[in-house]
């Protein structure tokens, strides 16, 4: 039961054509939605049923989100699509840019059809050259299949993608700051409300997914959203992308059912690395809390068992750590991150990211004080939930979590002035 | 003061913002600027200019304030000169765990260069990047358009020796 929706391609030696993705079953779900003028409130009835949830890592409905816009109203309506794949662990979407990039073109032109939009962009992250590269060739393939373009495959629905190249900045990967991005600005969160469906891209009501998420859709269409749902779990539909990295054997990105047990993800790549033992796990992504490795034998990968261990599956980036890794050095490269990557738009998160990082930094370095445990648990805490994005929850996550399982570690640092692993 | 828009840049490059201009409404032409800043920084070698900043923002129609404000929110325009081949190391955690430590060492003493530095000959200057989304090759790096996977000691001498 792997490789059935965003991988089925996989198996091709050049699936990222359009001739592959064809042989495939690929554009025989557009194709069919509008030779049969499909309602779109069928489509959407269908993705609401296959419990298809935000792939980039927040989890929301999609087929909700998409039931958002209002298709009557007499102005532009986007699609946007969220390749700015930037979470630490996490390297799903280029996979899809790169071996499958028709599928994602197919799902943005099915959610274009059903909000009544004429125009869709994909902002890809900028290092993603490569996958750029593809993305555009299969964009030129589909304009020339008549897929994208005036009049659609004689349908009269008219509607084109273009990608748009990021410059280097997590937070775009943040919806409406990635909005801003395309608009040509800095990229910084907007407050929300308004959502995007109401005001989104140059002011217009928006659709903005994850690229897992689209390249999901047409399968879905094709099978059945009691397919996909019954191929997960309640409450986490369908199967799913897990990045996993780290001391493993077979790294890579694997497409299982949501809901498969966590050892048996491991098994898949490969068992840990030089037979060593397990010592902890970030299961989605460098903002979820960490979960000590003996407790993550126990979970499944889906979102009720993840957050039954107060962490998250977020973007299904699972990365894995050996007994031989130091948490406060993995803690302190964890806060660097965000402290670098912070917009600098809302006080307690530009102020706070730097002020943990050089907390953690200086216990990682032996000059910690007996005080820092406790600072950094109130600066977390002062973090969360005050700013206008989720970057200052994903930088305060982290710190809380490495200092609830690994306390010891960190009070070794400061007792001794060096590392106990 | 009226710029001649055709004076700018070269015409590959114009024709390159044009292309981008292309693809948003008639009204945001400024949604072109970071592939124009993009365009124009490749042209000059891999790094930006104020005076580069400013005829964007006239190609543009855009004040140069808003383009000063994109051109250093990004991490990858550059604002002073990097070598012919830009290194852009990952030392993020997937990387971390998997010895990212151990490769720039071997490049600080190869290259005789920390970070933010370029060498003598100008062929080459080392970057420390954020998680480039390519954990599962850890650890890992980039040059130009390509990324390098699962780097080995012998694999980067063997990658830089390759380089023109």
């Amino acid at each position: 039961m792997a490789n059935e929706v965003c991988f089925r391609t996989l198996h091709r030696d050049a699936p990222w054509t359009i001739e592959q993705y064809r042989q495939e079953g690929g554009y025989k779900v557009l194709e069919k939605i509008l030779r049969e003028k499909t309602s779109p409130d069928e489509i959407i009835e269908a993705v609401k049923l296959s419990g298809l949830r935000g792939r980039g890592g927040a989890g929301f409905p999609t087929g909700l989100k998409w039931s958002f816009i209002n298709r009557t109203t007499p102005v532009e309506k986007y699609v946007v699509c969220n390749s700015d794949e930037g979470e630490p662990g996490t390297f799903k979407d280029r996979d899809i840019l790169r071996y499958n990039p028709h599928q994602l073109i197919e799902g943005m032109i099915i959610c274009g059809y059903v909000i009544g939009g004429t125009a869709g962009y994909n902002y890809i992250r900028g290092e993603f050259r490569e996958p750029y590269f593809r993305f555009e060739a299969a964009l030129e393939e589909a304009r020339a299949a008549g897929y994208l373009g005036k009049n659609v495959l004689g349908s009269g629905f008219d509607f084109d993608i273009h990608s748009h190249l990021g410059g280097g900045a997590y937070i775009c990967g943040e919806e409406t700051a990635l909005l801003e991005s395309i608009e040509g600005k800095k990229g910084q969160p907007r407050f929300k409300p308004p959502f995007p469906a109401m005001f989104g891209l140059f002011g217009k009501p928006t659709v903005i997914n994850n690229t897992e998420s689209f390249a999901s859709i047409p399968v879905i269409l094709d099978k059945g959203g009691q397919w996909f749902a019954d191929l997960g779990v309640p409450n986490s539909g369908g199967s799913k992308l897990f990045s996993i990295s780290g001391n493993v054997n077979r790294p890579g990105n694997y497409e299982i059912p949501m809901g498969t047990p966590f050892r048996d993800l491991l098994e898949l790549a490969g068992g840990m690395k030089d037979g060593r033992t397990m010592k902890a796990v970030i299961p989605g992504g460098s903002s979820s809390p960490v979960i000590p490795g003996e407790q993550m034998m126990e979970l499944n990968m889906d979102y009720d068992s993840i957050a039954s261990a107060d962490s998250m599956l977020g973007s299904g980036a699972v990365i894995v750590m050996d007994d031989t890794n130091c948490m406060v050095k993995v803690l302190d490269r964890i806060s660097y991150f965000y402290y670098e990557e912070s917009c600098g738009q809302c006080t307690p998160c530009r102020e706070g990211t730097g002020w943990m990082h050089r907390v953690i930094h200086r216990i990682e370095n032996g000059q910690g004080r007996q005080e820092d445990l406790d600072l950094l648990d109130d600066v977390a805490a002062k973090i969360a939930g005050r700013t206008i994005c989720a970057l200052g929850d994903a930088a305060a996550m982290p710190v809380a979590g490495f200092l609830k399982h690994y306390r010891d570690e960190f009070q070794f640092h400061i007792d001794h002035g060096k590392c106990m692993v | 003061m009226k710029i001649d828009k055709t004076s700018l840049f070269t015409d590959e490059v114009r024709a390159e913002i044009d292309k981008h201009i292309a693809k948003y409404p008639a009204d945001w032409k400024q949604s072109a600027c970071m592939p124009a800043l993009t365009a124009v920084q490749e042209m000059n070698g891999g790094w930006l200019t104020r005076e580069l900043m400013d005829q964007v923002a006239a190609y543009l129609d855009m004040p140069a304030i808003a383009v000063y404000e994109v051109a250093t929110f990004y991490s990858m325009y550059e604002h002073k000169e990097v070598g012919r081949h830009k290194i852009c190391l990952c030392t993020n955690i997937s990387c971390m765990v998997n010895n990212s430590d151990s490769i720039l060492d071997h490049l600080n003493k190869r290259l005789g260069i920390s970070f933010g530095e370029v060498t003598k000959d100008g062929k080459f200057s080392i970057k420390e990047v954020e998680c480039l989304g390519a954990c599962g090759g850890a650890p890992m790096m980039q040059i130009g358009d390509h990324y390098y996977e699962n780097l080995t000691t012998e694999k980067i001498d063997s990658i830089l020796e390759g380089l023109e």
